[in-house]
């Protein structure tokens, strides 16, 4: 039972072959065997689990369909969830109990889903590795001496293993690609802007979108179906129509037009990946494809600039986060600058507090125009590149990561290390576009990702062309033994 | 540049975090590093290139000017760490 996809349980659901409860108290049985060897869940809840199974299977019985109806997922622990820890994988929130649900927690309540608990992830969403977590480093189901990727490695291990078909992640700098492609999954990160950021814990709010993982495209395309969409609540989001994301996955590949960047193919590619990347390249062909060459000149300067508007964009969301409102309090506080200092200083990480000083540096007094305004119009020469290379192609096909999963503990002696890993996914945030990753192979036992990313609102183009190269391939079928 | 010590006791300042004193060294030293990352943008020529702060460049939607929201404030203060009276309890700021 564990073994299906999302897409299989709604048709299993729809024909009466087993209830969300029955399946929702196998999943939950897994996890309390399983998990333990992953730590991919801060919090499991099992009793709301179990009431909204119980509710989806009446609703299906008094004549209710939709394809979220009964389907298990597992939040990220930073969308808010009314009533239940929201700990952000922080000692900061470790008791705070959010006071509402988020937009994306709400919508896909409201499409029937069942949340079978929240998960780990890097404290503050601030890591590649799921190392910085309060709660301890989730464990790779591929390897458990490897990292599962970050900052949503708790979604990614977790579908990964089987323990559920599909969770949400966020990605801020490829925190739902990255980690989906270090545990052979398929993450979509959509267009800022496309899914609701209310209730979603803020890191870099120009930067921070939701978006699905799962083990198929097509699965993606349900998730993200529940996701997408206007909130009001959301100031960023946009008033843009959702297109019938499961409608559009067959279409035909025939004549696609495939840009690969030759800035791509550098140094710090593993060679490996560089293969299997040229193999999806070729599969694609045969499916209709044509490929060309394409350059994305600034792509060497996402990083520095990434560090910049990133951490500055958390300092400022992360005060208020002061030991007066909710979460961490120090105790005995000798006056209100203590109360501030003591609480943070105990109730933040380590990468956390680097993160908050280099953005409380680079925007202050005499530092804005050479660091954050800088960064900015860096940002504009990145989003110029894809324009440029949209006019000539459909999609851009690359890497998702330079390396397959490291070792825990592998990169913590130098934070720049593991800033480094990120540097095929950080454009599309700073550009806004949306971007997915998807199996395409393995190096020596561990995962490897494509990415492929595309014009602002065609999530449908990616989920299509991922759906189809999943017909003719096998990789995302392939699951990782002991699990 | 390099920040030294005064430096990050600044910036921790400002942030208001409290640093432990034998993490410092090791706090200014990947700062440093990071920083180090950073300044590569300042090679980059971006003359005559206008700042993007939202990929989009929408602008911020307004809203009919009435009351839309209803007080919250029990729900808020039963996750605080201190209150009294619907009041928000901190140290004593004045004498």
């Amino acid at each position: 039972m564990h073994q299906m996809t999302l897409a299989e349980i709604a048709r299993g659901l729809a024909d009466k072959k087993f209830s969300s409860e029955e399946l929702t108290r196998t999943l939950l049985a897994r996890i309390a065997q399983l998990d333990p060897q992953l730590n991919s869940f801060i919090t499991v809840t099992e009793d709301l689990a179990i009431t909204q199974a119980q509710a989806a299977d009446a609703r299906r019985a008094a004549g209710e369909t939709g394809a979220l109806l009964g389907a298990p997922l597992a939040h990220k622990d930073l969308f808010c969830t009314k009533g239940v820890r929201t700990s952000c994988a922080s000692k900061m929130l470790d008791n705070f109990k959010a006071p509402y649900d988020a937009t994306v927690v709400a919508r896909l309540a409201a499409a029937g889903t069942v949340t079978l608990g929240k998960t780990n992830m890097d404290e503050f969403a601030m890591g590649s590795a799921n190392e910085s977590s309060h709660y301890g480093a989730v464990k790779n189901p591929w390897n458990l001496q490897h990292v599962p990727g970050g900052s949503s490695g708790g979604s990614a291990a977790a579908v990964a293993a089987r323990l559920l078909p599909g969770a949400t992640g966020t990605d801020t700098g490829g925190s739902i690609r990255q980690p989906a492609a270090l545990t052979n999954l398929t993450g979509l990160k959509p267009t800022y802007g496309r899914v609701s950021r209310w209730g979603m814990i803020a890191y870099a709010s120009s930067l921070d979108q939701a978006g699905p993982m799962a083990r198929t495209a097509e699965d993606c395309a349900l998730l993200l179906q529940g996701m997408a969409g206007f909130d009001v609540n959301d100031s960023t989001s946009i008033d843009e129509p959702v297109p019938d994301y499961s409608a559009g996955l067959n279409a035909s590949l025939q004549g696609l037009r495939i840009g690969v960047p030759k800035e791509y193919f550098s140094a710090g590619l593993d060679p490996r990946i560089a293969d299997l990347v040229m193999a999806s390249v070729e599969e694609l062909k045969k499916l209709g494809a044509v490929v060309k060459e394409i350059s994305l000149p600034n792509l060497q300067h996402a990083i520095p600039a990434y560090y910049v508007i990133a951490p500055a964009e958390a300092s400022s969301n992360l005060s208020r986060f002061d030991g007066v409102r909710f979460g961490y309090r120090c105790e005995d506080p000798k006056d209100l600058t203590d109360l501030y200092k003591r609480s943070r200083g105990e109730g933040f990480g380590p990468e956390v507090q680097r993160r908050i000083m280099v953005g409380a540096y680079a925007l202050s007094a005499g530092y804005y125009d050479a660091y954050y305004l800088q960064a900015q119009k860096i940002r504009r020469l990145i989003k110029n590149d894809f324009m440029n290379a949209f006019a000539e192609v459909d999609v851009i096909l690359g890497p998702t990561t330079p390396n397959p999963a490291w070792k825990i503990g592998a990169k913590n002696a130098d934070p720049i290390a593991e800033y480094l890993e990120d540097f095929y996914t950080i454009t599309a945030n700073l550009a806004g576009l949306p971007g997915l990753s998807m199996p395409a192979g393995f190096a020596d036992g561990l995962p490897v990702g494509v990415q492929l990313l595309a014009p602002y609102f065609q999530e449908g183009r990616l989920l299509n062309v991922a759906h189809q190269y999943q017909q003719v391939t096998d990789w995302h079928t392939r699951s990782p033994a002991g699990f | 540049m390099a920040l030294d010590r005064s430096d990050v006791e600044k910036i921790a300042h400002l942030a208001r975090l409290g640093l432990n004193d034998a993490d410092i060294p090791r706090t200014t030293e990947a700062l440093n590093s990071i920083l180090g990352l950073i300044d590569q943008m300042q090679a980059v020529d971006t003359t005559g290139i206008e700042p993007l702060a939202h990929p989009l460049e929408a602008s911020q939607r307004l809203r009919v000017d009435a009351v839309t929201e209803i007080n919250h404030r029990d729900a808020y203060q039963a996750i605080a760490p201190a209150v009294q009276d619907g009041l928000y309890l901190v140290p004593k700021v004045l004498d």
